[in-house]
């Protein structure tokens, strides 16, 4: 049974990264704050963003919310659009 | 309708979209590529969009926009890609009965895009380069 969760990455968090994607095999796929905390581990300069949000199937998501081996995700950088 | 697009915002033909005789207004909205910030000089800028996200985004805020108000036409047109400076990176048009509700209408959609849709941008400087509001 695999666990395998991808992340899309856009702007500052592509280039922190060095990728536009992320593959991560986990344990269990668990929640999002999780794979945030997980991440900012991984790729210490996040945590010196203004904020860092999960996108979850095109949708903003709160940290508690649980994750699935085939949901979209993406990590969402301060927007600046307009 | 709203779209992202990569060719040059083509403002006629929004205009010519919007148009209806139900309208006695139409305001625009349109965001260029201004030449500096904080006084130091913009070569250009990149937009970025997560393009899925973003346009599920722009359409939520035009829904809430014509619940809001008494919308007949809208278009939202973000470009991405390179920009130039003076280049149109967004645009905004509202068609309503009455001039009030286009102006209130085009405003809410230009703030609530700035704050909710994840397109970025990047100024690129002589000597360097920023993601703009990525960090406080």
């Amino acid at each position: 049974m695999s666990n395998r969760i991808s992340v899309q990455l856009f702007g500052i968090t592509r280039e922190i990264v060095g990728s536009s994607a992320l593959t991560l095999d986990l344990p269990q796929p668990g929640q999002v704050g999780e794979l945030l905390n997980n991440l900012k581990e991984r790729y210490p300069a996040l945590n010196g963003l203004r904020s860092l949000l999960v996108a979850v199937n095109g949708e903003y998501a709160e940290a508690d919310q649980p994750l699935h081996p085939n949901d979209e995700i993406a990590l969402i950088p301060p927007v600046s659009g307009g | 309708m709203v779209s992202i697009t990569t060719d040059p915002i083509d403002m006629n033909a929004a205009y010519r979209y919007v148009s209806t005789d139900a309208a006695g207004a139409i305001t625009f909205f349109f965001g260029t590529v201004r030449d500096s910030t904080n006084e130091r000089a913009v070569e250009r800028l990149e937009y970025e969009a997560y393009d899925r996200m973003a346009l599920t985004k722009m359409q939520e805020i035009a829904d809430e926009a014509c619940q809001r108000w008494d919308v007949r036409k809208y278009a939202i047109i973000h470009r991405k890609g390179n920009l130039a400076i003076g280049d149109m990176a967004v645009l905004i048009a509202v068609a309503t009965p009455h001039r009030a509700d286009a102006f209130d209408a085009c405003r809410y959609i230009i703030d609530t895009l700035k704050q909710q849709v994840p397109i970025w941008k990047k100024e690129i400087f002589e000597d360097g380069q920023v993601w703009v509001d990525a960090h406080p």
